[in-house]
């Protein structure tokens, strides 16, 4: 029972998984479906940091890019499938350059380029009106046709949308899965620890870095493909630092040590997400109730959604950088001694 | 194209290029003595302008008074910062300061979206300062003018303060060995706050000269980080004169950039700086990375 615990309890939940489509609602459908993307997401955001040691600011670039590439081409009437292959090529070869650049530098400047390099591209999103919308996006996206023959793919149904979406994050985990249980991923963990003593084992770790880069970048670009059609829009914010820094946030609060901390993070946090959306009314309501603030902070629809993110990354990094499924098997630990 | 335009972009470049000086010699500074990278130090530049507009428009006071005093406030807030949160993760690895620096940028930008809203609010110039100066036929502001006078000041200011003062002694000691510097008997975490709120102060400064210039509006902050960060990559990290080099380049880049090539004009800082980290990742005069 203890051996297999992981295992049972990972195909327990598979299979509720399945399941969710009869019993959830549309709108827990929709959030479950952007639960897998997100997850692909942050996963390959940790390929980089957890495994890598490389923290990326930037992943949104590679996201927004799949996303862009993919409803540019739904637009013009590509078959679903071709856009999706495409949008990857694309994904692939813009982190690729980048990456080319960004892994010859140390940590620290490795930051600030990706950083940098994702503002480029949301820059140059608003910048280029006739491709890609400038501020408005692509929007209107439609799919007309699958590109599998026979294939009765209704992507307007959110149950079969959800349904691709859980083969695309099956078939995604279980890739990067396989690849940091490789020998690339433990060179990629050894880099991590002691890159000088790797160089003098006579491993190539600006090859090495570069591929694992582009490997992040092709499941960031995957998981933006999917992410526009369903969300019918694509939008330049997919691009910016904000919302490359969700993947971090996520990996930090699952836990960046384990391979599945990503994908607790990505649940956990647009979860929470949706959570604080819904309540917030109540929130400025019950703030301005009290005595010392002014009544019309009731009225107030500001979201605080970064002070949020910044003030949960603070006390994560400052006592719980190991996350939430450390945490769990701290927790689990002391119970079993019991 | 006349002589007297060329001019005026030449002067608008500087007036930006030297702004932007300001900021990245904070950030330049607290990497090179505390080896962190402020990724928050857009959020207090844009800190500094904000408070500029409270004590200007809303508290009706002069711009003086501002250019005193809001950057105190923003050393004072960094200050806080650094005492309470980052003090207790220099062990911990790089990324993880990162990390915490970009979570009270996050803070920051919505702190000021809180108090004064996400509509864009502009500062008139002061009327002292209000006059234009003649040249060559055309007008130019004497505000402008004076940043140009004023961020150099600062600049030497700086330098001086680094190289010929017993304290700018003690923070090179630092920079160059902490550990060492400690043994020596000098407070390195007290230095390191002290650092940290000089650095900040400087991104302050550039907040209250940029307010009148520009709409003060929250995304301040994250226009302005990515030049800071291009600005330190060329000049390099932890080089005060590297930082001024740096960013009067990109100034007249930028104000020239438009004038070639309009669309493109944005990505040219990103381009000088793939550049720079292909061929000279050090930047013009950094210090050569482990």
């Amino acid at each position: 029972m203890k051996i297999n615990r992981p295992q049972t309890l990972v195909s327990i939940i598979l299979v509720i998984v399945c399941l969710f489509p009869l019993i959830l609602s549309p709108f827990y459908l929709i959030l479950s479906t952007e639960i897998f993307l997100i997850a692909i997401f942050a996963l390959s955001f940790n390929l980089l940091f957890g495994y890598t040691g490389l923290l990326s600011f930037g992943q949104g670039a590679y996201f927004a890019t799949g996303a862009y590439v993919c409803a540019y081409l739904l637009k013009k009437s590509l078959p679903f499938i071709g856009a999706i292959i495409i949008s990857i090529i694309i994904a692939f070869l813009v982190a690729a350059i980048f990456g080319y650049f960004s892994v010859r530098l140390n940590k620290i400047y490795f930051a600030m380029l990706t950083l940098a390099l994702g503002m480029m591209v949301y820059t140059l999103i608003f910048q280029g009106r006739e491709l890609t919308g400038g501020s408005d996006g692509i929007t209107g996206i439609k799919i007309t046709q699958i590109g599998i023959a026979g294939l009765n793919f209704d992507w307007q149904n959110f149950t079969h949308y959800y349904y691709l979406s859980l083969l695309v994050f099956l078939l995604s985990t279980y890739s990067i899965w396989r690849i940091t249980h490789s020998p690339f991923g433990e060179l990629l963990q050894a880099s991590r620890e002691n890159s000088q003593r790797l160089i003098f084992t006579g491993v190539n770790i600006r090859q090495l870095h570069w591929l694992a880069f582009t490997i992040a970048g092709v499941f960031a670009g995957l998981a933006g493909a999917l992410w526009s059609p369903f969300q019918r829009v694509a939008n330049p914010e997919i691009a910016h630092w904000t919302f490359s820094a969700m993947p971090v946030l996520m990996t930090i609060l699952g836990g960046y040590r384990r391979f599945a901390g990503p994908i607790v993070g990505a649940s956990l946090f647009l979860l929470l997400e949706h959570f604080v959306k819904a309540n917030q009314r109540y929130f400025w309501q019950w703030l301005a109730s009290l005595p010392i603030l002014p009544a019309h902070l009731a009225t107030r629809q500001l979201d605080l959604w970064n002070m949020g993110l910044g003030l949960l990354l603070i006390i994560l990094i400052l006592g719980f950088k190991e996350g939430i499924l450390a945490s769990f098997t701290k927790l689990s630990k002391i119970f079993s001694k019991n | 194209m006349t002589p007297d335009t060329l001019i005026i972009i030449f002067l608008n470049g500087l007036v930006n290029g030297m702004l932007l000086f300001l900021i990245a010699a904070g950030l330049t500074l607290i990497f090179g003595v505390m080896g962190i990278l402020n990724f928050a130090h857009g959020s207090f530049y844009m800190l500094g302008a904000y408070l500029t507009f409270a004590l200007v428009v809303q508290g009706k006071l002069p711009l003086i008074f501002a250019l005193i005093f809001a950057p105190i406030i923003v050393a004072l807030v960094g200050g806080i910062i650094e005492v309470l949160c980052l003090r207790r993760i220099y062990q911990q690895d790089v990324s993880f300061q990162l990390l915490l620096t970009f979570a009270f940028g996050l803070i920051i930008n919505d702190f000021v979206r809180l108090i004064w809203g996400s509509a864009p609010l502009t500062i008139p110039t002061p009327q002292l300062w209000r006059a234009s100066i003649e040249i060559l036929e055309r007008t130019y502001p004497v505000y402008n003018l004076l940043i140009i006078l004023i961020a150099p000041i600062v600049g030497i200011s700086l330098w001086l303060l680094l190289t010929r003062t017993r304290f700018g002694k003690i923070i090179r000691a630092s920079a160059q060995n902490r550990i060492m510097a400690g043994a020596l008997g000098i407070n390195v975490p007290r230095l390191f706050t002290v650092v940290f709120m000089l650095g900040t102060w400087l991104g302050g400064v550039a907040g209250v000269l940029a307010a009148p210039l520009r709409t003060i509006n929250p995304a301040l902050a994250e226009q302005v980080i990515i030049d800071s960060f291009i600005v330190s990559v060329i000049g390099g990290l932890g080089s005060l004169p590297g930082s001024l080099i740096g960013a009067l380049m990109l100034g007249q880049i930028n104000a020239f950039g438009i004038l070639i090539a309009p669309r493109a004009q944005v990505a040219f800082p990103f381009i000088l700086m793939a550049i720079t980290l292909l061929i000279r990742p050090r930047g013009l005069f950094g210090k050569i990375q482990d």
